[in-house]
This record gives structure tokens, C-alpha cells and sequence, in this order.
């Protein structure tokens, strides 16, 4: 009988495509194994190096927790003091860079060739990307961001020795409460806006592109190829992979920690569950456990249905504040909001030359080092559902979609906060601290049982989306771009997030440390995303060509 | 007594199918029945590969070879999954449907221990499917 599996020249997409002639194998350094009852499809040496890494990583974190505290603080300074003009012409450059894809003719290459068909409706499509890519910062941030730069603008500057010591965006607003308010939105809307989604576009389009037009792998290692050709089956791309895969897990693992944070604040605020770390353990277990169902149930009964319930829930929080709240002003807030942030754009991303230290660095490049950790995961993700989108219409719904709504989203929570404190002087949530002030919010509005009682629901179901979308990419990768691998390890990765979130959660400064961990994964990424920017212009254009 | 018997192959390990390869192609013979070679692949790059088209092209060939070699009617039917990991068994068993299968023949494994955790996709084909089915072990 015939092999045929063999690879046998030039695949060929749905419709006209420009396909990289390879003569790599998808899967052919994976090892297929029997580990007592698991079968077992593992890419030679990602799996196992990114394996015993993490093991590692935890092992050393947990044996020498100050040494280990230090280097990540000094880590963290380092790259958001010394890279933060780096991190903000990048996010910069991949904004225009999309913005341009919108207008220029390229635009209409299809991604799974010309006659491809989308695989998911607009409606379970943005569901999945937007519940996968901002979730829980949502939750956590929509009402603390907002009123902190509003009060810090509405302080005014303060400098020592001509370095500015305050915390507030550009040069403030200091004593002009309506001006505060307009910059405090600005700086807040310039970090969920354009620039996060715009990283994430990058990834996504750049994985889609190679993937499904080119016919490479769905890793991270290819979107490589036209920089370093078949070097990407050998070292560089088991390196670039194995990177992409800590980034994953570390920055799940962190934000399950958070996660479990807020949602304990949350019940300890509604029904005086004790705070500690017993009932955090519980709560990640919880999640893990629910995820665990959700990657087994796969992408459509599982991963996609969730997000939806997701979606719906988040929709239901956002249209009862915005009714029960003061309508009008968040809605003339909104749009005031809108032109202030376009107002002060310019202003704000600009790289060099800023007097406002603490905000450019301890805010935005924080930021965008986040969101580019960040970026392997969701962009990924992103990338395996869009396939039979045109390139025009995915960079609109990536891009502008899911900034307006984050617009809305800020303008709503935070917009009736402000108002609280405005016009209530209500002053609960601006006093409360971080993972609280959502709840103290909500307290004010009426039927505040239920709505912080679906508040904590949301930023649960955030996490398990999260977890479980997370946990598919990792088994991707570590398969090698096989998304066929045996199920028991799509298993093992979801339980070990799980795992590593409860060790280091119980660990004391674990979660800290390794926040700035994440962040330092961001600056290697910025690099690898500049190099896809120029990948995915030359795969366009060579998609154009083959027309 | 069978008119159409589905066979689901897994192109990336087609070396291990040849004894249910066999089998159907008796019964095919007996009773006359043309056999639909079947395979499930994702939208994206695999082992097998680059795309759902060629992989069509590839399963067209594999049907064609094994008609050749036994001198049977052959059809091939390819379905594509967005998670064929999970998805496998549904998306199997809604081709029997559509392509009004009256038997399926299909490699298995002997149970295990984790068979009591995942069953295999031929326990679980012949434990829902309407039809007959024949795992071959």
C-alpha cells in the first residue's frame, strides 16, 4: 500500500493562494508515544523543554523566593523604564500598520485562499476573540482605571529635582474637574483601544496568513518563514515556540491567581466568604475544573458556547448600568470620551521626550508589554477561527469592533463611577482597593445583590474562557501546529495552569513575580512581532501576485 | 444484505488499518456493497495535509487505490471539524446519516484502562450509531 501521508508537493487551499513550498512535514519531528494508557502526539523538543522549564521556573520561585523576587523587580524596571519608548513606537507602528491594511488594495486577499467561506457566524466569531483577548482586565479595570487617572490629572503635577513624581497622564488637568475627567478617559480608552487590539491583529493575521494560505503549521515559528526560510523547523523556531508557550502558561497562570483574587473579594463583599488563600485554592480549582469540561467538550461545544454565555452575561451588566445609571451623561459621556481620546492620541503614544514618567512607564508600556505577552495566546486563537474572513474585514473586526466596545465598556463602568464621586461625592469605589471597586460601585445602583453577584459570575466565566482557549493553543504548539493531538493533552495543560496558579498563589510574592515575568516576555515579543509586520506584508503581496 | 458500507480511515496512520481494509472489502465483495472510505481533518495544515482540498484529493486516491486493489466500488467522503480531537465521533456519526451507510467497519484498539475514561471512537460509533457496526481489532 501507498504512504500517503507523504507530503507530495505543492498543497493547494480553497481557491488561489500562494503556497510556500516546503519540504517539511507537519508533524514530522512529533514523537507518538504510549505513556502507560495515554497515547501521546508531542512536538521533539518544544513539549518537553517548555515542560520541564515551567517545573523549573516554579521549583526556583518556591526555593529562593527573595532571590527570585529581586531579579523579577529588576527585570520588570529594566524593561518598562528603559524599553518604554521601544514598547510605545512598536504599538505605534503595528496601529498603522493595520490602519493601512484597511485602505491599501491587499486587503482583499481572503485568508484560506479566494474562495474560502468563514467558518464561524460575526456573532460566535467576535464572542470568541473578544472574550479570549480582554475578559477579565475588563472587570478588573473598567472602573479602577478610569477613576485613577481621572483623580491623579485632577491633582495636578508635582516634580523633585525636575522629574515628575506624580502619577497623572500627560501635563494633567489640575483643579479643571471637567478637563480631569476628559484626560482621565483619554489616557484610560489609549490602553484598551486601538493599541492592544492592534498587537493581537498582528499575531492573529500573521499566524492566519501562514497557516491557512501558506500551508505551514499553526505555530508560532511559522510566520518566520520568509525571514529565516527552513531554519524555523530547527532551533530558532523551537526557541521562538517554546517562548510562545511560557508566555501562555505563565500569563494564565497569572491572571487565574488575580482572577481568584477578585472573585474572593467579591463573595467575601456579598456573603462574607472568608478571604484566604483556602477559599483561592478552591476557586482556581473550580475554574480549572470547569475549563477542564470545556476544552473536552472541544472549540464549538465547549470554548464557543461559553464565550457566548459570556458575551450575553457581560452585555446584560453593561445595558442594566448604562439604564439604572445616569443614561444620558454616560451616553454624551461616551462620545465626548470618543473625541477626547482621538484628541489626545497624539499626545499619548508619543515615544519620546515624555515629562510624564510614571504614566508613559508605570501605565502604558506596562501596558503594551501586557498585551504583547499576551499576544501569542490570543492571537493565535484569533487566527485558528477566522479562517474564510478577507483581510480588510478582519483587521475592521479586530481592530475598530472591539475598541469601540471597550470605549462603551469604560465609558459605562467608569463613566458612573466618576459620576458618583462628581455629583454624589460618593467616594466608596475610589477608595477601595483595586479588585473591590467594581462591587462598591455596583453598591449604589439598585438590585446591587444580583448585579455584584453577576459581576463575580463574569469575572469567573472570563477566567474559564481564558483557561480553556489557552489551554488549546498551548496543546497546539506543543504538538508541533497539530490541532488533531490526543485529547489527554489538551488535559494535561489545562490541570498544570491550574496547578501552577495554586502554587504560586500560596507562595508568598509568587504571583508578583511572576507578573513581572510576563512582562519581561514582552520585550523578546516585540521584536518577534515587528519581524511579522514585515512577514505578513511580503505574504500579501505575494498572495496579490498569485492572482 | 449491506448496500453501503462506510469505512473511517485515518490517513495519517493508514499502515495500521490494513486488517479492517480488508475485512470491509470482503463484505463489499459478498454482498455486493460499494464501500465510503471516510475521513475527518480540521481547516488547518496537518500531517496528511495543507488544506481541506488536497486533503479531499488524497482521500480520492486512497479510494481509488484500495478499489484497484480489490476490485470494489469505492467512494470517498471527506468531513471537516473545527476540533477534530473532540468532534470526531458526532461528526462520524452524522455522515452515516447523510450518506446512508447500513454498516461501518472500523479499526480499533483492544480496551484499556483509559477506556473507562475515553472511549474509543469505535466503542463509541457502535454504542450510538443506528446502523450495524464492526470494530476490527
Amino acid at each position: 500500500m501507498a504512504d500517503s501521508t507523504t507530503n507530495q508537493g505543492i498543497p493547494e487551499p480553497e481557491g488561489v493562494s500562494q503556497v510556500i513550498e516546503t519540504d517539511y512535514e507537519i508533524g514530522q519531528d512529533n514523537i507518538e508515544t504510549q505513556i502507560g494508557p495515554f497515547g501521546l502526539d508531542i512536538h521533539n523538543p518544544v513539549f518537553l523543554i517548555s515542560g520541564i522549564g515551567i517545573v523549573a521556573f516554579v521549583f526556583y520561585t518556591l526555593a529562593l523566593p527573595e532571590q527570585a523576587g529581586a531579579m523579577f523587580s529588576w527585570s520588570f524596571d529594566v524593561v518598562t523604564k528603559t524599553f518604554d519608548w521601544f514598547f510605545i513606537a512598536s504599538a505605534n507602528i503595528f496601529v498603522l500598520f493595520c490602519l493601512l491594511l484597511i485602505v491599501l488594495p491587499v486587503g482583499n486577499v481572503r485568508i484560506g485562499g479566494a474562495d474560502a467561506t468563514p467558518d464561524y457566524t460575526y456573532l460566535g466569531w467576535f464572542a470568541m476573540l473578544f472574550a479570549a483577548g480582554m475578559g477579565i482586565g475588563l472587570m478588573f479595570y473598567g472602573v479602577s482605571e478610569p477613576m485613577s487617572h481621572f483623580s491623579s490629572a485632577l491633582g495636578g503635577t508635582a516634580s523633585e529635582g525636575g522629574v515628575r513624581t506624580d502619577w497623572a497622564p500627560l501635563g494633567a488637568a489640575g483643579g479643571n474637574e471637567a478637563e480631569a475627567i476628559r484626560l482621565g478617559f483619554a489616557a484610560t480608552i489609549f490602553h484598551w483601544g486601538l493599541h492592544p487590539w492592534a498587537i493581537y491583529a498582528v499575531v492573529a493575521l500573521a499566524l492566519a496568513l501562514f497557516s491557512y494560505n501558506k500551508g505551514l503549521p499553526l505555530t508560532i515559528r511559522s510566520a518566520f518563514y520568509p525571514l529565516l526560510g527552513d531554519r524555523v523547523w530547527g532551533w530558532p523556531g523551537h526557541i521562538i515556540d517554546t517562548l510562545a508557550v511560557l508566555a501562555t502558561l505563565f500569563g494564565l497562570a497569572t491572571s487565574l491567581g488575580f482572577g481568584a483574587t477578585q472573585a474572593n473579594a467579591g463573595l467575601n463583599e456579598l456573603f462574607g466568604i472568608p478571604v484566604g488563600p483556602t477559599t483561592e485554592v478552591i476557586l482556581i480549582s473550580a475554574i480549572t475544573a470547569v475549563a477542564l469540561v470545556s476544552v473536552l467538550r472541544g472549540l464549538d461545544g465547549g470554548v464557543k458556547l461559553l464565550s457566548e454565555i459570556n458575551m450575553g452575561l457581560a452585555a446584560l451588566l453593561l445595558l442594566f448600568v448604562l439604564f439604572v445609571g445616569p443614561t444620558l451623561a454616560i451616553l454624551t459621556g461616551f462620545v465626548d470620551y470618543l473625541v477626547a481620546y482621538l484628541q489626545y492620541l497624539p499626545a499619548l503614544s508619543n515615544p519620546i521626550g515624555r515629562e510624564d514618567v510614571n504614566y508613559s512607564q508605570g501605565w502604558t508600556a506596562f501596558y503594551w508589554a501586557w498585551w504583547i505577552s499576551w499576544s501569542p495566546f490570543v492571537g493565535m486563537f484569533i487566527a485558528r477561527v477566522s479562517r474564510g474572513r478577507s483581510v480588510r474585514e478582519f483587521v475592521i473586526c479586530v481592530l475598530l469592533i472591539p475598541s469601540l466596545v471597550c470605549v462603551l465598556w469604560m465609558s459605562v463602568f467608569g463613566g458612573v463611577a466618576v459620576q458618583q464621586v462628581v455629583q454624589d461625592g460618593y467616594t466608596a469605589a475610589q477608595d477601595a482597593p483595586l479588585e473591590l471597586k467594581l462591587f462598591k460601585m455596583l453598591d449604589q445602583l439598585p438590585l446591587a445583590g444580583i448585579t455584584s453577584f453577576i459581576g463575580i459570575v463574569l469575572v469567573i466565566v472570563f477566567f474559564i474562557t481564558s483557561s480553556d482557549s489557552g489551554s488549546l493553543v498551548i496543546d497546539t504548539i506543543t504538538a508541533g501546529g497539530k490541532v488533531d493531538a490526543p485529547v489527554p493533552q489538551r488535559v494535561f495543560w489545562c490541570i498544570f495552569e491550574g496547578a501552577v496558579a495554586i502554587v504560586l498563589l500560596l507562595s508568598a510574592g509568587g504571583l508578583a513575580s511572576l507578573q513581572s515575568m510576563v512582562i519581561s516576555t514582552g520585550l523578546p515579543f516585540t521584536v518577534v512581532l515587528l519581524v511579522m509586520c514585515f512577514a505578513i506584508w511580503k505574504g500579501l503581496l505575494a498572495e496579490r501576485r498569485a492572482r | 444484505m449491506f448496500k453501503r458500507i462506510m469505512v473511517p480511515v485515518d490517513l495519517a496512520h493508514s499502515d495500521k488499518l490494513d486488517r479492517a481494509l480488508t475485512c470491509a472489502a470482503d463484505l463489499a465483495l459478498r454482498y455486493d456493497a460499494t464501500v465510503v472510505y471516510t475521513a475527518v481533518t480540521a481547516a488547518t495544515p496537518g500531517k496528511v495535509a495543507h488544506s481541506p482540498k488536497e486533503f479531499a484529493a488524497k482521500l480520492d486516491a486512497f479510494a481509488a487505490e484500495q478499489a484497484g486493489r480489490f476490485g470494489i466500488q469505492a467512494e470517498s467522503k471527506m468531513l471537516v471539524s473545527h476540533d477534530p480531537s473532540v468532534d470526531l465521533d458526532p461528526t462520524l456519526l452524522e455522515a452515516i446519516e447523510d450518506e446512508g451507510a447500513d454498516l461501518v467497519v472500523m479499526a480499533s484498539h483492544v480496551p484499556n484502562v483509559t477506556d473507562y475514561i475515553w472511549a474509543s471512537n469505535g466503542a463509541t460509533i457502535a454504542r450510538k450509531a443506528k446502523i450495524t457496526v464492526m470494530l476490527v481489532r
